[in-house]
């Protein structure tokens, strides 16, 4: 979808790095507070990641890669994620997600044309007693319905 | 007038932040508290009449001011709810119960006594006191902890690390969320004393990302835990330990400790081979414990209490308590801490109710997506480590996941390797490529395809000798347990599952 952030700017990039370089291991951090940044680890940051942390670009692709929650461009404006593991599942989670996805005529990881929600899989947010589960917008929500979920990302 | 409102996750997912913010506005004092684990009950307000904390259930915006008038109809003590009554509580001993960030509180209700005592002792004495306590990995592989402390103790450099592995990853399971939400000065306290045994001055704590409130918790209570010398120079004394939160990225695989390791590292989260040992070359190539929350959240009891009070719980090998988590199609879900020992049906039955549509339960899922399904047939098998290993299962991190007699088992069955194929960190083929074989198969099978089914057991056989880690591993013990327990539902013509 189109990215509505920000272009990233490269004296950014270099901050976001700098502040992280004295950690053991940066890589993930770097890549968490890029996404938190622009939403997303930009592609232009790549070549100033790849040559702070001295490794290859290929190398950084396949770590951004091996990893769910990175994206390569930003998401919808809201972001929903819904339980799909087993606990949730038990108290219908698969009807559940058929209903969401075919409510808003997307299927999984897709993102509406108006760039208004990104619907995504997750494998258990720890809230298995009162499923099914599912996240919006990074907030935490138990026992939902498909319609009360729509709801809240139809603004 | 005070009043607790939790801020576990499960409490807010149930509108707690609404019914805290209410009763702030209508001039309480708001204590947001960690959860008892009774998670039905959430958001369950507590209010103290008398010198008890009365408990209200599933607290809305609109019963605050009868709460406050105390004209609503409370629950009781909430110690006296038999859910809560029925446990022996030494982990969660203050979940639920103090204010997560308060250290005074924490201190009040026996936080750093373990630790106070654990600074005057030998780094051996330290170790020793875990290997005698009798405690056993609560990650899943129940590897006793003494003796991981003791290979890292003894190991020579330069620099050791703890790493708290709090990737919990699987369905069912919430423990290690809940202490991180309502205790975490007790995990902080457990890392501590791990350092002190080892010798080790730095820790990290690998959290999810799945877990924000989780990681808010955790990073305020690590920053008012160096402002007070519980890390940094701990407790004024010689001994350095300071401590980091990391966030994972999405990966289930990561919470396999190699594959951590290179996670935290900033590499793919590849499983590695062992040996070496991460407890001689771990994170950076050094020696590092890596032990789940549960595990090092039960160290600080171990020293406050010593380590054969810890022991007199359990049964055989397993010793101690389990905070099981009880979950899925469930009446009663949430966090039980119970000695090891306890039958499973009475967990499922007595303890649980049974399922919340009030339908026959038909399998419980027990430990995680690598975990097998039992039927009620199975239902006298005590809940501990060797038990369930000779029942053709394993406890894991002890969630229990409930299913009444509408699941599909089929379905299941064909979850846990689709599950294994999108998780797969891909080193091993029997696991990369068997996963989506096993999807395949099992979806020949659902069409009425009975001679897929024997092509299915050597699948799960090649997948049990082929792979090098436990997601490759086990995926075949809830597919093969559904298969031999159900395996009417894999014969016939049906509905592919998706
Ligand atoms: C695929 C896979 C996922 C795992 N996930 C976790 C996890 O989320 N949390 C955890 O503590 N252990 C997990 N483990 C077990 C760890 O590899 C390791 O045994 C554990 O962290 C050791 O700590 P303990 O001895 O305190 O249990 C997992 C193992 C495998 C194979
Ligand atoms: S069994 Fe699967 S997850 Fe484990 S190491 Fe092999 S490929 Fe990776
Ligand atoms: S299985 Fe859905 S929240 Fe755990």
């Amino acid at each position: 979808m189109t990215a509505t952030a920000a272009p990233p700017d490269s004296a950014e990039i270099a901050a976001i790095i700098l502040k992280n370089m004295p950690l053991e291991g940066p890589l993930l951090p770097i890549l968490h507070d890029m996404q938190a940044n622009f939403g997303c680890v930009p592609d232009a940051a790549r070549p100033q990641i790849a040559d702070a942390l001295n490794i290859t670009e290929a190398e950084l692709h396949g770590v951004i890669s091996f990893y769910h929650d990175f994206r390569r461009e930003p998401a919808g404006k809201h972001v929903l994620k819904i339980c799909r593991a087993e606990a949730c599942q038990a108290m219908g989670a698969n009807d559940l997600s058929d209903k969401v996805l075919e409510l808003l005529g997307l299927d999984w990881h897709g993102t509406s044309s108006d760039g208004r929600v990104t619907v995504e899989p997750v494998y258990c947010l720890g809230l298995c007693a009162c499923g099914p589960a599912a996240m919006v917008n990074g907030k935490v929500r138990g026992r939902v319905s498909a319609d009360a979920l729509v709801q809240e990302v139809s603004a | 007038m005070k009043v607790w409102v939790p801020r576990d996750a499960a409490a807010k997912a149930l509108g707690a932040d609404a019914v805290a913010d209410a009763f702030k506005a209508a001039g309480a004092e708001v204590v947001r508290n960690g959860s008892r684990g009774m998670i039905w009950l959430e958001p369950l307000v507590e209010v103290e009449r008398d010198g008890v904390r009365v408990g209200y259930g599933n607290a809305t915006v609109e019963d605050v001011a009868a709460i406050l008038e105390g004209s609503a109809e409370t629950l009781g003590p909430v110690e006296e709810i038999p859910f809560f009554a029925k446990q022996n509580r030494l982990t969660f001993q203050r979940c639920g119960v103090i204010d997560p960030l308060s250290l005074e509180d924490y201190e009040a209700h026996g936080g750093l006594a373990g630790l106070r005592r654990a600074i005057d002792m030998e780094a051996a004495d330290i170790v020793a006191e875990v290997t005698e306590s009798g405690l056993r990995g609560r990650g899943g592989a129940g590897f006793p902890t003494g003796i991981k402390w003791e290979t890292v103790r003894k190991a020579d450099a330069p620099q050791k690390y703890i790493v708290c592995n709090a990737d919990e990853g699987d369905s069912g399971t919430f423990a290690d969320r809940m202490i991180m939400e309502g205790d975490p000065f007790c995990l902080i306290e457990g890392m501590v004393i791990a350092g002190l045994g080892v010798g080790a001055t730095k820790g990290y704590i690998y959290l999810r990302s799945e877990y924000p409130d989780a990681i808010e918790v955790m990073n305020a209570a690590i920053e008012i835990a160096r402002q007070n010398n519980v890390l940094g120079r701990v407790l004024q004394s010689s001994h350095e330990f300071d401590l980091e939160v990391r966030v994972g990225a999405g990966a289930y695989v990561c919470g396999e400790e190699t594959s951590l390791l290179n996670s935290l590292e900033g590499k793919r989260g590849i499983v590695r081979a062992k040996p070496p040992l991460p407890a001689l070359e771990g994170f950076l190539g050094r020696p590092t414990v890596v032990n789940n929350v549960i595990s090092l959240a039960t160290v600080p009891v171990i020293f406050e209490k010593g380590a054969a009070h810890y022991a007199s719980f359990g049964l055989g090998r397993s010793k101690g308590t389990m905070p099981i988590q009880i979950a899925g199609n469930v009446k009663y879900g949430g966090l039980f801490e119970t000695a090891f020992g306890m039958p499973l049906g009475e967990l499922v039955n007595d303890i649980a109710g049974g399922t919340i549509t009030g339908r026959p339960v038909k399998a419980v899922q027990v430990g995680g997506p690598l975990g097998a399904y039992f039927a009620p047939e199975k239902f006298d098998t005590p809940f501990a480590y060797e038990p369930f290993d000779g029942a053709g299962g394993l406890i894991g991190h002890a969630g229990v996941v409930l299913f009444d007699d509408s699941a599909d088992m089929l379905g299941m069955a064909r979850f846990a390797m689709e599950f294994c194929a999108v998780e797969s960190c891909g080193k091993c083929t029997p696991c990369r490529i068997g996963a989506v074989r096993g999807v395949e198969t099992i979806d020949r099978i659902g069409r009425g395809d009975a001679s897929a089914i024997p092509l299915l057991v050597d699948l799960c056989e090649t997948m049990k000798d082929g792979s090098l880690c436990a997601l490759g591993g086990f995926t075949p013990y809830p597919v093969m347990s559904a298969l031999e327990q159900f395996p009417e539902e894999f014969t016939g013509v049906r509905e592919a599952a998706e």
